[in-house]
C-alpha cells in the first residue's frame, strides 16, 4: 500500500471502470476527471484536460468513497486499541473517504477542544475526513444539556448520548428539543437502559441455553416508541443508530411513511449473524446492541434493500487482543468492521438480489444524506472521495489481510470476494494496493 | 471450540467437564458407573484410594462457596492428590490481574488440575480453551450457565433410588429456573439419560424465554406441576429476587411453590424429594418434608463425593499419560490379561 | 503345554503346606486375603480346607493398580472388604496367578493403607515365569512354563478350572 505524495491540484483521469455514482443516477462504463481536489467530469473530459496521472480501472467499479456512519477511532483516550492515524490508514485500505465518530471518547465530545483535537488529528493523518458526533448531555451523563452550539460550531454534524441512558423523558424531551433548535440531527440509540439490565446477549433460546443474561428485543422497541413519541413531539430530526431487530425496523418504517423525519442505520454483523454464532461463547460475537435472531436478520436485510434503513455502517469498534480474552460476559462488546464493510456489503446485496446501485447507495448516499454532508457522490464539483475496487477478487480475512490496529472480528477465516485497489481522498491517491 | 471437542477428547474419554450438554448418553452412565466404585470406598474404614497421588489439583474459585469447594478438596484428598485452594476473590484479580494471568501463574507451579467456580457464564469453557495441554478442567458452577457435577450427582441419586431406567420417570424442578446452572445441567442430563418427562415449574419472572427449548415442559401452577411425578428437585430461592421485582415476597412464593407434606400427596406415592442445598426452610418447602422419609437430601450430599472423585479421576486419568512422575512404573501389558 | 487338571489335589497340596505356617504362631493365628477374583475363589477353597476362625477378607486391587491411566478406570470395582483389624496381624494373601508381581505389589500398598501386618506370606495356585518385581510366593500350587504367546487363566468359581489361551 503506497501514498502517493502528490499535489491536491494533481489533474487524474480515471479509465474506464463502472463508474456508478446514485446520487446522480450515474451506473456506466466510462470515465472520471479530477482536478484541484474535486471531481471535474464524468464521461468526457473538459476542454483542454490533460491527466497527470492515469488510473486503469477495466474491470472495476469506481463510485463514491464509502461514508461509514460510525467508527471508533478510539482516540483520544484509548489509544492502545486504535489511533485516529491508524483507523485512518484502515479506512482508506477499505475505500472509506468520511468517518464519522461517535461521542464516547475519553474525554468524551462535549467541548470544541476535543472536537477539535478529533479534526486536527484526522488532517495531520491526511488519510480520511473524520466527523464527529458531539454529546448531547455532558459527560455523556444524561443529566445535563451539553453546549450543542458550541459543538455544532466547532464541526459536530450532530448530538448523541451514545449508548449511555438519559436520566428521565423529560430530559430527553428537552435534549431533543434544545438540538432542534440548532437543526442539529440528534443520533439515538435505541436502547432502554433498564430493560437491557446489563444483559450481554439476545434474550432467547441462545442466552437460555448459556445462562447468559439477556437483552430483551422490548428494550429496543420499548427505547424506539418512546422516541418516536418524543421526535413527534419535538420536530427534531433524528436518526436511529443500529437496529437489530425486524419490529423496530418496521417501527420506524411505518413513522417515514406517516411523514415523521426519521432515519435509521444498521450495521454489517446484523446482517451476517445472529444468536446462534456465539456458539459455546465466542466473544468475537458479543456485541452490544447484540445479534438477534435468524429472523431479525432477515427482516433487516429485507429494510435496507426497501431502504427504510437507508445506511449500512461498520460500527467499527477496534479493541486490544486481552479486551476479547475472558469470560464471555467479561469481554467488551464490539467488532472491528472497516476492513469488511464494503466486501460484506456487497456479499449482502448479491445474495439479498439488491442492484448494486442500491447498495452503494446505502454505503455512500445514504449515510451523507443522514450525516448532512455533501459527500457520497460524484456529482461535478464534489470533493474527489472515491473509491476503485475489483468485485471480482477474493481474499481471506486474518491478521494479515486486516489493516486495523483491530484484529477483533467474527468474521476471521471468511472469504471476501471485492478488494479495493485505489482510494482517492480531496483528489489525492491514499491508498493504492500494490 | 465446541463443547463437544473440548470436553472430550479422540478416543471418546473424558478431557475436561465443563457442561452436560457437549456430552454423550454413554459417557454419563461410565461416570456414575465409576461414582459406584466410589461410593464404595468411602464406606470403607480407609477413605483414600491412591489414583491420584502425585497430582496437584487446584480449586480455583472466583465466587465464595464453602459447600462446593469443601466437596471438591475431600474427593481429590479422598483420591490422595495435593490440594490448592485459591479464593481468587481476595487475591490478584481484585488487583487487577487478567484471568490469563492468574492461569498462567499456577500453570508455571506444576499444577494439574483446575476446579473452577466463577461467576460468568462460560468461564469454564474460556480456562479450558487457554490452559495448557496437560491440565483437565472440572467445572463447579459458571455463572447461569452449568453446574454439572451437581447435575450428575443428582442422576446418580435417582438411578439408585428408582433404578436405572430413567424413561419410565417423570420429574419435576421446582423454582428460580431463569437463574440457576443446577437447573440447566439437570435438564440436559435428564433428557441425556431419556428421563420419561421433565417438567420445570416456576413463576413466569423466573423462567426463562424459550424455555421449552432446553427441553422440559414449563408449569406456573405447583399444583398442576408436581402430579404424578416420581421426583421433585426444589431449587434454592435467593433473597435478592424480592429486590429485582422478580418476586413479592418469600411468603407468597412459599404459599403458591413451596412444598408441603400436603402438596407433596399430588406427587406419585412413592416420590422422591430431592434439593441441591442450602434449603431456605419455610420457603423452599417444609422442615417436615426436609426431614421426611422422601427426602434423599442428605444422601445428595454424600453421593457428591463419590460423583466428584469419578469426575476427577476420569478427566485426570485421559491427560495423566503426557507426565511421568516417580510413582509411575511400567504398564501392565494390556487389558486382555488375568491377575498378573 | 496343557493347563493342570487337577486343582483340588493342588488346592489339597497348598492347604498342607500352609498348615503348618498356621500352627506355628499359636493364638495369634494368620488371617486369609483373597485377591479379586480369582485369588478370592482360590482362597475360598484354602480357608474351607484349613478350618480357619477368621472370616476371609477380599481385596479388590482396582484403585492401587500402576497402570489406570493407560487400561481406564473399571467401573465394577467391588469393594474391598477386611472384616478384621491388620494390625500386628499375619496375613496369608492368597491370588491364582503369579506373573509380573504387579498385583501383589498392589495388594501390599492397600493391605499396608489399612494398618501394619505383623507379616504377609504368599499363596499362589499358580507360579509363572515373567517377574519384573522382586516378588516371591511362600506357597506354590505348580509351576507352569509358558510359551510368549501363552497365557493362563483361572475360571470359576464353580467349577475352578485352568485354561492356557493364546494371546492375540
Amino acid at each position: 500500500m503506497t501514498i502517493s505524495p502528490q499535489s491536491a491540484q494533481e489533474r487524474i483521469r480515471i479509465t474506464g471502470g463502472r463508474v456508478i455514482d446514485p446520487a446522480n443516477d450515474v451506473d456506466t462504463v466510462t470515465d472520471v476527471c479530477i482536478a484541484a481536489g474535486r471531481v471535474a467530469a464524468i464521461g468526457t473530459a473538459p476542454d483542454g484536460f490533460t491527466a497527470d496521472h492515469e488510473i486503469e480501472a477495466v474491470g472495476s467499479i469506481v463510485c463514491p468513497g464509502l461514508v461509514d456512519i460510525s467508527a471508533r477511532l478510539r482516540e483520544p483516550g484509548q489509544e492502545h486499541k486504535a489511533t485516529i492515524a491508524s483507523e485512518s490508514r484502515a479506512a482508506a485500505a477499505g475505500g472509506i473517504t468520511t468517518l464519522c465518530c461517535p461521542p464516547d471518547t475519553y474525554p468524551v465530545i462535549d467541548t470544541p477542544a476535543v472536537a477539535e483535537l478529533i479534526r486536527l488529528r484526522a488532517e495531520a493523518a491526511g488519510l480520511a475526513r473524520v466527523v464527529t458526533l458531539g454529546a448531547l448531555t455532558r459527560q455523556l451523563d444524561g443529566e445535563q444539556l451539553s453546549e450543542m452550539a458550541a459543538l455544532q460550531r466547532a464541526g459536530c454534524v450532530g448530538v448523541s448520548n451514545g449508548l449511555r441512558p438519559v436520566a428521565s423523558t423529560l430530559i430527553q424531551r428537552r435534549a431533543l428539543e434544545y438540538a432542534a433548535t440548532f437543526d442539529l440531527t440528534v443520533f439515538l440509540y435505541a436502547n432502554d437502559d433498564a430493560l437491557a439490565n446489563n444483559g450481554c446477549a439476545h434474550e432467547g433460546r441462545v442466552a437460555t441455553r448459556l445462562g447468559l443474561p439477556g437483552i430483551p428485543e422490548a428494550a429496543e422497541t420499548a427505547a424506539v416508541a418512546r422516541d418516536l413519541a418524543l421526535i413527534e413531539q419535538t420536530g427534531v430530526r433524528a436518526h436511529f443508530c443500529r437496529l437489530t431487530t425486524g419490529r423496530a425496523a418496521r417501527m420506524v418504517a411505518r413513522a417515514q411513511y406517516d411523514g415523521v423525519p426519521v432515519t435509521a442505520d444498521t450495521a454489517v454483523p446484523y446482517l451476517y449473524l445472529s444468536e446462534t454464532d456465539i456458539g459455546e461463547f465466542d466473544s468475537q460475537c458479543h456485541l452490544i446492541p447484540p445479534l438477534r435472531t435468524v429472523e431479525d436478520r432477515q427482516l433487516l436485510r429485507d429494510a435496507v434493500q426497501r431502504g427504510s434503513l437507508s445506511a449500512i455502517c461498520s460500527d467499527h469498534q477496534p479493541h486490544e487482543p486481552d479486551a476479547k480474552s475472558g469470560p464471555y460476559p467479561a469481554t467488551e462488546p464490539g467488532a472491528s468492521g472497516l476492513d469488511t464493510l464494503l466486501p460484506l456489503s456487497l456479499r449482502y446485496g448479491e445474495e439479498q438480489g439488491v442492484p448494486l446501485p442500491d447498495l452503494i447507495d446505502r454505503l455512500t448516499r445514504g449515510p451523507a444524506n443522514i450525516l448532512g454532508l455533501p459527500y457520497g457522490t460524484l456529482s461535478v464539483g464534489a470533493s474527489a472521495d472515491i473509491c476503485i475496487f475489483d468485485p471480482e477478487r477474493t481474499w481471506v480475512v486474518d491478521n494479515g489481510t486486516l489493516a486495523s490496529n483491530g484484529h477483533n472480528t467474527p468474521f476471521r477465516g471468511w472469504e471476501m470476494q471485492g478488494r479495493v485497489t485505489h482510494t482517492l481522498f480531496e483528489g489525492r491517491v491514499v491508498y493504492s494496493m500494490v | 471450540m465446541s463443547a463437544s471437542n473440548l470436553q472430550i477428547d479422540s478416543k471418546g474419554r473424558l478431557r475436561h467437564f465443563l457442561s452436560i450438554s457437549g456430552l454423550n448418553r454413554q459417557l454419563l452412565t461410565e461416570i456414575l458407573d465409576t461414582a459406584e466404585s466410589f461410593a464404595g470406598v468411602t464406606a470403607q474404614t480407609v477413605k483414600k484410594v491412591p489414583l491420584l497421588r502425585g497430582k496437584t489439583i487446584v480449586n480455583l474459585f472466583f465466587e465464595a462457596s464453602t459447600r462446593t469447594r469443601t466437596t471438591f478438596e475431600l474427593a481429590a484428598k479422598r483420591l490422595s492428590a495435593d490440594v490448592l485452594n485459591i479464593n481468587v476473590t481476595q487475591s490478584s484479580a481484585v488487583k487487577g490481574e487478567t484471568l490469563l494471568d492468574t492461569l498462567r501463574n499456577l500453570e508455571a507451579m506444576h499444577i494439574d488440575m483446575f476446579v473452577v467456580r466463577h461467576a460468568d457464564s462460560g468461564a469454564a469453557h474460556f480456562i479450558a480453551n487457554h490452559a495448557a495441554p496437560h491440565i483437565s478442567v472440572i467445572n463447579a458452577g459458571d455463572g447461569r450457565h452449568s453446574h454439572p457435577t451437581q447435575a450428575m450427582l443428582d442422576m446418580f441419586t435417582i438411578r439408585r433410588v428408582k433404578g436405572p431406567d430413567f424413561g419410565r420417570l417423570r420429574v419435576a424442578i421446582v423454582g428460580d429456573i431463569l437463574h440457576s446452572r443446577v437447573a440447566r445441567s439437570q435438564i440436559h442430563a435428564l433428557n441425556l439419560l431419556h428421563t420419561g418427562e421433565v417438567r420445570i415449574v416456576a413463576p413466569k419472572t423466573l423462567i426463562p424465554v424459550d424455555a421449552e427449548s432446553l427441553g422440559a415442559h414449563v408449569f406456573h401452577d405447583l399444583h398442576a406441576g408436581i402430579r404424578d411425578v416420581d421426583v421433585v428437585i426444589m431449587l434454592r430461592l435467593q433473597r435478592e429476587r424480592m429486590q429485582g421485582a422478580l418476586l413479592p415476597s418469600e411468603h407468597e412464593y412459599y404459599e403458591l411453590f413451596g412444598l408441603t407434606e400436603e402438596k407433596l400427596a399430588l406427587a406419585s406415592p412413592d416420590v422422591t424429594v430431592m434439593h441441591p442445598g442450602p434449603i431456605n426452610r419455610g420457603v423452599e418447602m417444609d422442615s417436615e418434608v426436609a426431614d421426611g422419609p422422601r427426602s434423599v437430601i442428605l444422601e445428595q450430599v454424600t453421593h457428591g463425593i463419590a460423583v466428584r472423585m469419578a469426575v476427577m479421576s476420569m478427566a485426570m486419568r485421559t491427560t495423566a499419560g503426557t507426565q511421568e512422575t516417580e510413582q509411575r512404573k511400567e504398564p501392565l501389558p494390556g487389558k486382555g490379561e488375568a491377575a498378573e | 503345554m496343557n493347563a493342570p487338571e487337577d486343582i483340588a489335589a493342588i488346592l489339597d497340596d497348598m492347604a498342607g503346606q500352609l498348615a503348618a505356617h498356621v500352627g506355628k504362631h499359636g493364638a495369634n493365628a494368620p488371617a486369609m486375603v483373597g485377591i479379586h477374583t480369582g485369588g478370592v475363589w482360590v482362597a475360598e477353597q484354602l480357608h474351607r480346607r484349613l478350618q480357619l476362625d477368621e472370616p476371609l477378607g477380599s481385596l479388590d486391587i482396582s484403585f492401587y493398580r500402576d497402570d489406570f491411566t493407560r487400561i481406564g478406570m473399571n467401573p465394577v470395582v467391588q469393594p474391598s472388604e477386611l472384616p478384621f483389624t491388620i494390625d500386628d496381624r499375619h496375613i496369608i494373601l492368597v491370588d491364582d496367578v503369579l506373573h509380573t508381581g504387579r498385583t501383589i505389589r498392589a495388594a501390599l500398598n492397600e493391605l499396608f493403607d489399612y494398618g501394619r501386618p505383623a507379616s504377609i506370606l504368599l499363596a499362589a495356585l499358580i507360579e509363572r515365569d515373567g517377574r519384573e518385581l522382586p516378588i516371591e510366593a511362600s506357597v506354590v500350587g505348580r509351576h507352569v512354563s509358558l510359551q510368549p504367546n501363552e497365557h493362563i487363566k483361572l475360571t470359576g468359581p464353580s467349577p475352578l478350572r485352568l485354561e492356557i489361551q493364546q494371546t492375540a
